[in-house]
C-alpha cells in the first residue's frame, strides 16, 4: 500500500501573501511533532511548495494526498494545519468541510492548460521536478535531432503568436533573424509585465522557471544565439530569485553552458533587472535599458531581429510564447495547431480580476467566448451585480461592453472591437464602475509611464487625462467629447512606439461604447454610476438614520450635525463629497445622487 | 539607387538614404523640429511624419530608410491635422511669450505656429515650472521652453562625446537635465545651445542684447587656432553681441567654447589695440605703428645675434597662428636667424 503523505502548499506570490509562508511553516513544525511519535509520518512526508495553481482568490490553497488520492482544501491559514495533519494525514478522515466544492473544479475544467499545465504541481525550485514532467525533454530534442531551420520550421507550423501583446507570428520572427549574416545573435526574454492588473509572466516564472529557460534554450538554438538575457521587473523578488535559482541548477546539470545536450551548441543565460518603468517592455526600449541607456523606445525599421541588442541581431520573446516551446517541440507543431482557431492557435493564459468572482489565473484555447470566461470560469459578478464591460488588453486595451458579450477571445476578436489581446489581462466591471473614471485611470497611468520622447505621447495624453479629469470633476463643456475623440485619434496615429499608440483606446471605447455616461457627467453633470464623487450629493434619510453619531465622527469637515438618537443631516455647502459618511453609516441611512 | 515617387515626382536616391532626404531632394519639404542632419534621426517630434502606400499608419520619414518603388505622400488633410494636433499640444505647454525670448524670430516653434496659424489653442492645460536657476557662467537653461527634441542631448553626445546631460522623469515632468539637477558642469561648448530650436538654451552673454534690429552679421574666420572655424559676429553698432556658426561650413557650425563666446575681449577696454614699445630701461610703454615695432625687433634681433651669435635668440609659437603661420615662424628662425631653437605652446 501506498503510505506516502505529499502536502503541497501553494508559494507563488498570491499564495504568499494569503499566508502560505506561515501555513508551511505550520506543516513543518505539526509534522516534527508528530514525527516523534508516528513513524509514518516521520518516514513518508513530503511537505512541498509549488507555483500559482490559478485559482487565487481562494489561496492559501492546499493539496494533501494521502495513500495516492488527493484533496484540495481552499482558504487555510496556519491556525487550521493542526487539525489537517491530525485528521487528514494521520487520522486518514479528510476534513470536508474545508474542501473545494464543484466551483472549483468547474474552474479547472473549462480551461485548456498547456503553459500552466505544471503551475501549482511541480515545486518551482526543483529541478529534479520539472525533469520529472519531461523537462529538457524537447531541448535535448531539438538539439539532438533537429537543424535550426527544422526548429524553426515546426514553430511557424505550429502557428504560436507573441503572447506579449504584438501577436506576432514567433516562427517568422526567428527565421527573419536566422537570416542574418552576423558573428553574434541574442535570445531575450521579455519577463517587464507591467500592465495594472497583470500577472501572468509573474506566475509562471514564480510556478516554473525552468519551462521558460527550456523555451529559451529551443529559441536560442534555432537562431545561433549564444547569449540569453532574461528582462525581469525588480518588483518580482520571488520571481528573480526562483529564476536565478534555476538557471544555477540548469548550468550544474548542463543544460545552459557549453556543449548542451553533447552538442557543440552553447548558451549562457543572464538576468537584467528592470526598474519599473513600463515603457522597457516596449522591445526597443527594453534593449537600450539592457545596454544601460534609458529605457526609450526608437523608431522601426530597423527591428530588433536584424539590428538588436547591441546592433546584433536579437529575438525577443514573451515568458508565455517560450513556455509554450517546450510543448510544442514535444507533441508536435500540429498538435498545437490543433487547438485554438483559425488565425490564432494554441491557448491564452488570462489574468482574471475586477469585480468578478473566481479573480485568478486561468488558460484558455484561442477562441473562447468572452462569456465562458466570465461567467464559466470567472463565476460571474462579485455580489450578483450587473456585468457592465471587461477591460482586456490592460491599458492598451480597450473595454468591451455587454453586447459583445459572445466575443471570441482571440486576437482579431478582441482587435475587432476596438480592444486588444495585449499581454492577457482581463478586468471586469459591473453597474457601480464609472467607465468615465475608469478611462482616467488607464489614462493616468499610461501619462506617467510615457517616457516622454514624442510629443503625442507626453503632452496627447496629458490634455486626454486633463479633459476626462474635468468631466469627472463636473467641469466638462460641451464638445469635450468630441475633442477627446479627436485628440485621441491623433494621438495613436502619431505617437512613435506602441505605449503611445495604444493609449487612446480605453478612451475611444468607453466613448464608442458608453456615450452616454459621458454626456451625463458634461449635460446633466451626474455620475450614473455613482462613482465621481464631486458629482454626488450626499444626504441622509430621516427614518433610516437612528443618530448614532458614526457620520458625524467621519466627517472631516464638520458638514453633519444632529442630537443624539435624532436623524442628522448634512450641510451640502460645507460637504466635500469625500464619501466618509457613506462608508460609515452602518444602517445604510447615507445616500448619494 | 532607389527610384521613389513622392508627391507625383520621381526621385532616384541612393541606398541608405532616408525619405527625409529623399524628400528634400526632390526639392520638397516637411517641418521637422528634432531633426538635424548632422546627428542621427531621432523620431520624437512626429512632424516629418509622410503616408507611405501600403504602410497602415503614417511614420516619420527622418527615421525611415527609402526603398524602391516607394510611394510617398508628404501632404494630405490627415497629415495636416496630426501636425498641426502636434504643435497645438507643444504650444499647450510653452511659455508662449516670444515677446521677450531671446529666440524670437530664429524659433523653430514660433514659425510652426505662424504657418499652422494656431491663435486659439484645443488643449490649455498646467504648464510646466521648472526652477530656472543654473549657476553656469554660460547657458541660459529655461526648461519651461523645452520641447524634448533630444538635439542638446545628442549633440552632447554624439558630437562632443561628453554627455553632460540627459534625459529624466517620464510622462508630463520628462525633461532634460545634468546629473542629479546639479547646475550645468561641463567644457560650456554651446553646441547644445546653437541646435536649441527654441529659447530653451541660450547664450548668457547675449540675453538682453538686440535680436535683430540693427544687428549686422558678418562671415568671418575666428581666431583663437589653427582649425580656423567659420564664425558669423553679430553686431550692434561697434559691439559684437553674438558669435555663430552656419551648419554647411568646413567646420560643420560646431565651434568650442571659445569660439563661441570668447569673444568679449573684443569690445574690452583692456585691449591693445597698436603695438606698444617700452623706449627706455625701466620707462613706461608707449604706442607705436606696426612698422616701428617690427622693425625695432628685428633692430635688436640682429644685434644681438651679431653679439651673441645666432644661437642666443629662440623662438615661441602660437597654437592660436595657422599651420602656414607656424611653418613661416620656424622657417624665420631656423633660415633668417640660423638656430634650431624654434618652440610651440602646444607643446606645454
Amino acid at each position: 500500500m501506498n503510505s506516502e503523505i505529499v502536502v503541497s502548499v501553494c508559494m507563488g506570490t498570491g499564495g504568499i501573501a494569503a499566508g502560505g509562508d506561515m501555513v508551511m511553516q505550520a506543516f513543518e513544525k505539526e509534522f516534527e511533532e508528530a514525527g516523534v511519535s508516528n513513524a509514518i509520518v516521520k518516514e513518508h512526508t513530503r511537505l512541498h511548495k509549488v507555483g500559482c495553481r490559478g485559482f487565487c482568490a481562494r489561496d492559501v490553497l492546499v493539496d494533501i494526498s494521502v495513500g495516492g488520492i488527493i484533496s484540495t482544501y481552499q482558504y487555510i491559514q496556519a491556525d487550521m494545519v493542526n487539525r489537517l495533519v491530525k485528521d487528514h494525514c494521520i487520522g486518514k478522515r479528510p476534513v470536508t468541510e474545508w474542501m473545494v466544492g464543484d466551483d472549483y473544479h468547474n474552474f479547472h475544467d473549462s480551461q485548456t492548460k498547456i503553459v500552466l499545465h505544471d503551475l501549482g504541481k511541480i515545486d518551482p525550485e526543483s529541478i529534479d521536478e520539472y525533469i520529472r514532467v519531461d523537462g529538457y525533454k524537447a531541448a535535448e530534442k531539438a538539439l539532438t535531432t533537429l537543424s535550426p531551420a527544422e526548429v524553426i520550421d515546426t514553430v511557424k507550423r505550429s502557428g504560436l503568436r507573441g503572447r506579449g501583446g504584438g501577436g506576432f507570428p514567433t516562427g517568422v520572427k526567428w527565421g527573419f533573424c536566422a537570416a542574418n549574416e552576423s558573428d553574434q545573435y541574442y535570445i531575450i526574454c521579455n519577463a517587464d509585465e507591467g500592465d495594472p492588473g497583470a500577472f501572468m509572466d509573474r506566475s509562471v516564472v514564480e510556478g516554473n522557471p525552468h519551462a521558460v529557460l527550456e523555451g529559451m534554450i529551443i529559441g536560442a538554438y534555432a537562431i545561433g544565439a549564444s547569449i540569453g538575457y532574461v528582462y525581469i521587473r525588480a518588483e518580482y523578488p520571488l520571481a528573480v530569485e526562483r529564476l536565478h535559482m534555476a538557471i544555477k541548477d540548469a548550468n550544474e546539470r548542463g543544460f545552459l553552458g557549453k556543449n548542451l545536450f553533447g552538442s557543440d551548441f552553447n548558451l549562457k543565460i543572464k538576468v537584467k533587472l528592470g526598474a519599473g518603468a513600463f515603457v522597457c517592455g516596449e522591445e526597443t526600449a527594453l534593449i537600450a535599458s539592457i545596454e544601460g541607456e534609458r529605457g526609450m523606445p526608437r523608431a522601426k525599421p530597423p527591428f530588433p531581429a536584424n539590428k538588436g541588442l547591441w546592433s546584433k541581431p536579437t529575438i525577443i520573446n514573451n515568458v508565455e510564447t517560450l513556455a509554450n516551446l517546450p510543448h510544442i517541440l514535444n507533441k508536435g507543431a500540429e498538435w498545437f495547431a490543433a487547438i485554438g482557431s483559425e488565425k490564432s492557435k494554441g491557448t491564452k493564459v488570462i489574468a482574471l480580476t475586477g469585480k468578478i468572482r473566481n479573480t485568478g489565473l486561468i488558460e484558455i484555447p484561442m477562441g473562447m467566448p468572452l462569456k465562458d470566461i466570465i461567467f464559466d470560469i470567472g463565476g460571474g459578478i462579485e455580489g450578483d451585480k450587473l456585468f457592465k464591460a471587461v477591460q482586456t488588453g490592460g491599458p492598451s486595451g480597450g473595454c468591451i461592453p455587454q453586447q459583445h458579450i459572445d466575443l471570441p477571445v482571440h486576437y482579431e476578436g478582441l482587435a475587432s472591437v476596438g480592444s486588444m489581446m495585449g499581454s492577457g489581462g482581463m478586468v471586469v466591471l459591473d453597474e457601480t464602475d464609472c467607465m468615465v473614471n475608469i478611462s482616467k485611470f488607464f489614462l493616468e497611468f499610461t501619462q506617467s509611464e510615457s517616457c516622454g520622447k514624442c510629443v503625442p505621447c507626453r503632452l496627447g495624453t496629458k490634455r486626454l487625462l486633463e479633459i476626462l479629469t474635468r468631466i469627472t470633476e463636473g467641469e466638462g463643456k460641451e464638445g469635450d467629447i468630441e475633442l477627446l475623440q479627436e485628440l485621441a485619434e491623433d494621438v495613436r496615429d502619431s505617437s512613435l512606439c506602441g505605449l503611445g499608440m495604444s493609449a487612446p483606446n480605453p478612451v475611444l471605447s468607453t466613448i464608442k461604447y458608453f456615450r452616454h455616461e459621458y454626456e451625463a457627467h458634461i449635460k446633466q453633470k451626474k455620475c450614473p454610476a455613482k462613482v465621481c464623487s464631486k458629482l454626488l450629493t450626499f444626504f441622509i434619510r430621516e427614518d433610516m438614520c437612528v443618530g448614532c453619531g458614526m457620520c458625524v465622527r467621519a466627517c472631516s469637515v464638520n458638514a453633519i450635525t444632529g442630537e443624539k438618537k435624532q436623524p442628522h443631516k448634512i450641510n451640502n455647502t460645507l460637504c466635500i463629497q469625500c464619501g466618509s459618511c457613506f462608508d460609515a453609516c452602518k444602517f445604510s441611512a447615507v445616500l448619494k445622487e | 539607387m532607389l527610384n521613389l515617387n513622392i508627391d507625383g515626382k520621381d526621385v532616384a536616391v541612393a541606398s541608405g538614404t532616408t525619405v527625409l532626404e529623399a524628400l528634400r531632394l526632390a526639392g520638397l519639404e516637411v517641418p521637422t523640429l528634432c531633426h538635424d542632419e548632422r546627428l542621427k534621426p531621432f523620431g520624437a517630434c512626429r512632424l516629418c511624419i509622410v503616408e507611405i502606400a501600403g504602410m497602415p499608419k503614417p511614420v516619420t520619414s527622418c527615421t525611415t530608410p527609402a526603398t524602391d518603388g516607394m510611394v510617398v505622400k508628404t501632404n494630405s488633410e490627415r497629415l495636416y491635422r496630426l501636425r498641426k494636433t502636434t504643435v497645438e499640444l507643444l504650444l499647450s505647454d510653452h511659455p508662449n511669450d516670444c515677446m521677450v525670448c531671446g529666440s524670437s524670430g530664429d524659433c523653430t516653434l514660433q514659425e510652426l505656429a505662424y504657418l499652422y496659424g494656431i491663435r486659439e489653442n484645443r488643449f490649455l492645460g498646467e504648464v510646466r515650472e521648472h526652477s530656472r536657476t543654473d549657476h553656469n557662467p554660460f547657458i541660459i537653461r529655461d526648461q519651461n521652453k523645452c520641447v524634448m527634441c533630444g538635439l542638446c542631448v545628442r549633440v552632447c553626445d554624439e558630437v562632443q562625446g561628453v554627455g553632460a546631460i540627459g534625459f529624466s522623469e517620464r510622462g508630463f515632468e520628462a525633461k532634460v537635465i545634468p546629473p542629479f539637477g546639479h547646475d550645468l558642469d561641463c567644457e560650456f561648448c554651446g553646441q547644445c545651445v546653437s541646435v536649441c530650436p527654441t529659447g530653451a538654451l541660450a547664450g548668457s552673454l547675449w540675453a538682453g542684447k538686440p535680436r535683430s534690429g540693427g544687428v549686422v552679421k558678418t562671415d568671418t574666420t575666428c581666431t583663437y587656432c589653427g582649425c580656423g572655424c567659420n564664425i558669423t559676429l553679430s553686431s550692434h553698432g561697434d559691439k559684437v553681441i553674438r558669435i555663430d556658426s552656419v551648419a554647411d561650413n568646413h567646420n560643420r557650425g560646431w565651434l568650442c567654447v571659445k569660439g563661441r563666446f570668447g569673444y568679449e575681449f573684443i569690445n574690452s577696454n583692456e585691449r591693445l589695440t597698436t603695438p606698444l614699445i617700452r623706449k627706455k630701461k625701466g620707462g613706461e610703454f608707449e604706442k607705436a605703428t606696426w612698422d616701428e615695432a617690427l622693425s625695432f625687433v628685428a633692430e635688436k634681433l640682429s644685434a644681438i645675434k651679431e653679439k651673441h651669435g645666432a644661437d642666443s635668440v629662440a623662438g615661441l609659437c602660437s597654437a592660436r597662428c595657422t599651420n602656414e603661420e607656424n611653418y613661416l615662424f620656424q622657417k624665420l628662425f631656423r633660415v633668417g636667424f640660423g638656430t634650431n631653437n624654434i618652440d610651440h605652446c602646444a607643446r606645454y
